[in-house]
């Protein structure tokens, strides 16, 4: 129950809003503030009330929906979705924070969309019923459009259907698969289930397997993006206004990742080992080719959706490691991802709304008139270069650690985003904020605001947190990083005695996934 | 003291929060007593460490203390944990040390600064991560301190932000790092995933069991090591970044960039000597890497004109000398050298910094000369120095000189090309040092007259810790004595139980060379000796008795005089070959692959659908007249198909 409180409370919210006369700007934005940040204090009840070392799924709520179909509203969380469902909780209230004063028009609309996404975000994490999924994943869908296609840019219409369309593509087939599985389950068993727990459960067949998969990836690697179905994501980021950018890269490529672990890993695990060459291949594409094209974005904005690209390439990488390092370096990557990005959006959402410019030449010296900017912008910078004693070397360095011990080569390849993640974000830095202050149009810029203040310092705090004492965060994840790996594992055993001969290919690759997790599970016994 | 080493980093550490928090907010005194007394305080606290350390015997001096778990996933497990022992205890010495005296000419030098405070908490930054690299009890807490000092060197390098060539150098510097860091990252994933441990200790005590004697693997992470050190400390092909590091405030190039971070990578590959002693083919490319680095960017130092490249380029093949000496396995004398150039590299700095100071900031030295009598103290010192660094008998550099050359002519792993190399290059250290020494302080005064009545000794701030320093510059190497001279070397005596992997072979074969091949030992110091002393009789000639005699041999040399003027084109060709070739594929990437290409091929594929609709739509005109027409024909045609069947 507390879960459907925690997704519903922003619904709730956007239904009050609709109460409120839209001349009230300042009870709109206020009403939206509290709704956030009670979600959030929800969010971290939660985070404390959930027990480690208990079962994985927590706070487990069903009701039948549709008995007829095997539908049921079956919510629950385990350590992963517990740390993304915090993380959103958790950026709804900047994205509301930093809308204050460059949102103008239809403000009302404005605040019902971020919290009706706000209901859909948090409903995709707290799903263990694909239909449930399937439907928050496209409610979610509507609010970005019209945040997107509302209140965004010049191009705000091209980027807004670009978005929908990619994403629609992807998760018609994945709609498809979905369906597939409840019929699958009822031959298998003579009822419908559309449940998770009970499809993760239900052996298929791996040629079958192989399609599967691909439906649910192809939605999955959409929402990443992975390379090549990246390019609707710089359109959507530099055309969406700062609150639907923060959100974006914050949360809605995390649906993504996150849809891998949850669903295609211990599901289709045969096939998510077949596909595991391709995969990473792509992801290392898309390290090296995302940074490479954010070194010569004009657009401070562009350049950090690129970046997106190649900082979501290591969470794919790592997650396609399947060991407990890169897993678990993975997902912490996810959450890294959201702070460092979101600050970073957020930071260009500030300098943009006072030169009303993003473009990197109009910029250079900000130092001298914005110091604090200046300071913040360094650390959230060096958070995402991955310095260490910020988040983001934590997970980076899980990440190539585990990784390494798969496949050398890939972590050779993968490393050298590092190098240019450094070359294109210090680039970026010098040219905005060093130098001589040359534009005049800098000159009167003005420091950081309070509230401005208040919207990121708790960011910088967690850049931090994170970076110094990860420890609690791991000891939430580990045991459901561990059972995600035994469902994997106990399903590939089961098929090694049975009549699936591609576990067989399997072995005799390089990749020694099975190794890593028996020794694993050694342990563990 | 040993039980809260700590706090040796932590204070700095506090001293960067006070001073970074409360930017701009404190006056100027209090800035600089916090971040001089926290450093103060940290070299106290070290000096009693290494005094209860020496007290042990010498079996026990290892002592561990960890602060709390940083990393746990699966067997995965590093913590915030510091190793004090004697390696350690002798570079906390040397940094806070060191540090110390750069911090008080810090007060004097930067008083005038706008951004005081911003500088000494920086100061403070990199003193705390400098110490937190030396004392970490494993790799990877190590590499946090490795990556700070970067940092605090990128930040100081462009601490004057507004000028482009210090952003474009501090920028330069974090890339070229990161590439070795890229190294350092990869040795550590096949050190962990074969010993199971990051710590410095467990991995010296297993890695005889795990790894094969010089098999591929300990090579490779070697080599890998050894790449992060090469970035960190300046060493071919990654030395690139240091020259152009001196944009940053001349105390920041005493401490950072000749004291103390560049020579991490120094420190690094002895605190690894374990690993390294197993395989003789990394040693190998460590000593080659050393020796040609130390005579390549000795030669670019003769004909630099800026008094702080001078150095850097010095500095660049002093490095090259302490890799020399890892190369042949001659750690401890590596890490000797490490502290006398540290003693005098940071007093000519320091006083390069008092000659600009007086100079109103001229570095050139085409237009300084004769100073001597206008900076006494600054002159003294820096002659001091000078000595030192050159290699005359008695001083520091002496003798940690004369120990790497030997070693490399005598060491198992040593070679006497490596001791030619070496040799060679003590011959273009005197030449350019003196070189320098002449056209800064002797000869004609060749500023204008502005400057020079502006000229000045330094106030009190500055000349202290130059004193002070050059006091350390003379008697600094006279702990590490070589065995000829019938005394105990107490250096490497206090490095013994660090350095213990290749204990037996290497000392018995010290032990023969001590006795058997004194003569020779002898005989190639008095040749370094010899050589050291042409050289500064040359410089003397050419740059102090005929100025003009420097023209016209640079006329004569033109091609080889104009390639060591432009570093060999070192820069312009990674310029070439690398940068410029990254961007424009970046171009190509970005404006054919994504937007001509991906993007084309979707919009196209919408742009398709839309014509056939379009088409589609163009035929439903409406006119019932068509529709008829249409109706007609098809009936014809199905009347005809009838017909024919």
């Amino acid at each position: 129950m507390e879960l459907s409180l925690l997704t519903f409370f922003p619904a709730i919210g956007a239904l009050l809003l609709l109460l409120v006369p839209s001349k009230q700007h300042d009870t709109i934005k206020m009403v939206s503030l509290l709704v956030a940040f009670i979600t959030f204090l929800i969010s971290l009840w939660l985070y404390f009330a959930f027990d480690p070392i208990a079962h994985p799924m927590q706070f487990q709520f069903s009701v039948p929906w549709i008995p007829s179909m095997g539908i049921s509203y079956h919510m629950g969380i385990d350590g992963i979705s517990l740390l993304l469902i915090v993380m959103t909780a958790l950026l709804m209230i900047p994205a509301i924070l930093c809308s204050w004063k460059s949102i103008t028009k239809s403000v009302k609309g404005f605040y019902i969309s971020m919290l009706l996404l706000a209901t859909g975000m948090l409903g995709v994490f707290c799903s263990l019923d694909l239909f449930l999924f399937y439907v928050f994943w496209e409610v979610m869908l509507i609010p970005m459009y019209f945040i997107i296609g509302l209140w965004g840019g010049q191009r705000r219409l091209y980027a807004a259907i670009k978005f929908v369309l990619f994403t629609m593509f992807g998760s018609l087939l994945m709609l498809v698969a979905i369906i597939y599985m409840a019929f699958e389950f009822k031959s298998q068993t003579g009822v419908y289930s559309f449940d998770m727990i009970a499809l993760t459960g239900m052996p298929i067949d791996t040629q079958v397997q192989m399609w599967l998969f691909g439906a649910f990836a192809l939605a999955f690697a959409i929402k990443v993006p992975l390379f090549p179905f990246h390019t609707w994501l710089p359109d959507a980021h530099v055309e969406a206004p700062t609150a639907g950018s923060v959100i974006l890269a914050g949360v809605l490529l995390k649906l993504g990742t996150y849809g891998f672990i949850r669903i295609c890993m211990p599901m289709f695990p045969e096939a998510t080992v077949a596909f595991t060459p391709y995969i990473s291949v792509l992801a290392i594409i898309a390290i090296i080719y995302g940074a490479l094209v954010a070194m010569v974005q004009k657009d401070i904005k562009s350049l950090v959706a690129f970046s997106s690209v190649s900082h979501m390439g290591f969470v794919m990488l790592g997650l396609f490691a399947l060991n407990t390092q890169a897993l678990e370096g993975s997902v912490i990557q996810m959450i890294n991802h959201g702070i460092s990005t979101g600050a970073l959006f957020l930071l260009v959402g500030m300098i943009y709304e006072r030169r009303h410019t993003r473009l990197i030449s109009e910029f250079g010296g900000l130092a001298k008139v914005m110091p604090v900017f200046s300071t913040i912008f360094l650390i959230v910078t060096l958070s995402s270069i991955g310095l260490p004693l910020t988040n983001g070397f934590v997970g980076e360095f899980l990440i190539l650690l585990g990784l390494f011990k798969v496949n050398t080569t890939y972590a050779i390849l993968a490393a050298t985003g590092v190098i240019l993640s450094a070359c294109y974000m210090l680039w970026m830095y010098q040219r905005v904020i060093f130098g001589k202050l040359t534009n005049p149009k800098n000159e009167k810029l003005l420091d950081l605001s309070l509230r401005e203040k208040v919207i990121l310092i708790p960011l910088v705090v967690l850049i931090f947190w994170i970076g110094i004492y990860p420890k609690p965060l791991f000891d939430r994840l580990s045991p459901s990083i561990r059972l995600v790996q035994e469902q994997m594992q106990s399903r590939a055993s089961a098929a090694k005695t049975s009549k699936f001969e591609l576990v067989e290919s399997v072995k005799e690759s390089d990749y020694n996934y099975d190794a890593t997790i028996e020794d694993r599970l050694e342990k563990v016994k | 003291m040993t039980e809260n080493i700590y706090w040796i980093p932590l204070l700095p550490l506090l001293g960067f929060l006070v001073n970074g928090l409360l930017l701009g907010k404190l006056p100027q005194r209090v800035v600089s007593l916090v971040a001089c007394g926290t450093v103060g305080a940290s070299f106290l606290l070290s000096l009693m460490s290494f005094l209860e350390l020496k007290a042990l015997p010498p079996e026990l001096r290892i002592i561990e203390q960890t602060l709390f778990t940083w990393i746990s996933s699966g067997d995965f497990q590093v913590n915030f944990g510091f190793l004090l022992d004697p390696l350690s205890s002798i570079m906390i010495l040397v940094v806070t040390g060191v540090g110390f005296l750069i911090h008080l000419y810090s007060v004097g030098y930067m008083s005038h600064d706008s951004g005081y405070g911003r500088y000494f908490a920086y100061l403070n930054l990199f003193t705390f991560s400098m110490l937190v690299l030396v004392l970490a009890d494993n790799f990877l807490f190590m590499f946090v301190g490795w990556e700070g000092v970067g940092l605090c060197s990128y930040l100081l390098i462009g601490f004057w932000f507004e000028k482009k060539s210090a952003s474009d150098a501090g920028k330069k510097a974090f890339i070229v790092n990161r590439i070795g860091d890229f190294g350092f990252l990869i040795g550590m994933f096949i050190i962990f995933w074969q010993v199971g441990s990051l710590d410095f200790v467990t991995v010296a005590a297993r890695a005889p069991e795990v790894f094969v004697a010089g098999g591929t693997l300990v090579t490779a992470a070697c080599i890998l090591l050894f790449v992060g050190a090469a970035g960190k400390s300046a060493q071919i092909p990654l030395y690139v970044w240091l020259p152009d590091a001196m944009e940053g405030p001349t105390p920041v190039s005493a401490l950072i960039h000749a004291a103390t971070m560049v020579t991490a990578g120094v420190y690094m590959i002895v605190r690894a000597n374990a690993l390294f002693i197993m395989s003789p083919d990394a040693l190998l490319v460590v000593a080659i890497v050393g020796g040609v680095t130390a005579l390549f960017a000795a030669t670019i130092g003769l004909v630099q004109n800026d008094i702080k490249r001078v150095l850097a380029y010095s500095t660049i093949s002093q490095l090259g000398y302490m890799f020399l000496a890892c190369g042949v396995a001659a750690f401890s004398a590596g890490i000797f050298h490490l502290m006398t150039h540290a003693f005098f590299k940071a007093l000519l700095f320091l006083g390069a910094g008092s000659v600009i100071h007086a100079m109103s900031d001229e570095q050139d030295m085409r237009y300084m000369g004769g100073l001597k009598k206008y900076l006494p103290i600054t002159f003294g010192t820096f002659f001091i120095a000078t000595l030192a660094i050159s290699g005359i008998p008695l001083m520091s550099g002496f003798f940690s000189k004369d120990e790497i050359l030997w070693q490399a002519f005598s060491s198992d792993y040593g070679h006497p090309i490596f001791w030619v190399m070496g040799f060679i290059t003590a011959g273009l250290t005197a030449f350019y040092m003196f070189r320098l020494l002449f056209m800064t302080f002797y000869g004609k005064e060749r500023m204008d007259e502005k400057t020079k009545s502006h000229i000045h000794e330094s106030p009190k701030f500055m000349t202290v810790p130059l004193m002070v320093l050059a006091v350390l510059a003379v008697i600094g190497g006279w702990i590490g004595m070589p065995h000829i001279f019938g005394v105990t070397n107490y250096f490497e005596e206090w490095l013994e139980p660090v350095i213990s992997s290749a204990k037996p072979a290497v000392e018995a074969h010290m032990l023969a060379s001590a006795g058997g091949d004194s003569g020779m030992e002898i005989m190639l110091m008095f040749a370094t000796i010899i050589l050291v002393g042409l050289a500064i009789f040359a410089a003397f000639k050419i740059y102090s008795k005929n100025p003009k005699v420097a023209d016209s041999l640079a006329d004569k040399f033109k091609t080889p005089h104009n390639i060591l003027l432009n570093k060999y084109y070192i820069d312009e060709f990674y310029g070439a070959v690398i940068v410029r070739p990254l961007i424009y594929f970046s171009l190509f990437l970005w404006k054919i692959m994504d937007v001509l290409f991906i993007d084309g091929l979707l919009n196209g594929l919408a742009n398709l659908y839309e014509g056939i609709s379009e088409t589609m739509r163009s035929l439903q005109t409406g006119r019932i007249r068509s529709y008829a027409t249409a109706f007609v024909i098809g009936v014809f045609i199905l009347i005809a198909y009838a017909v024919i069947e």
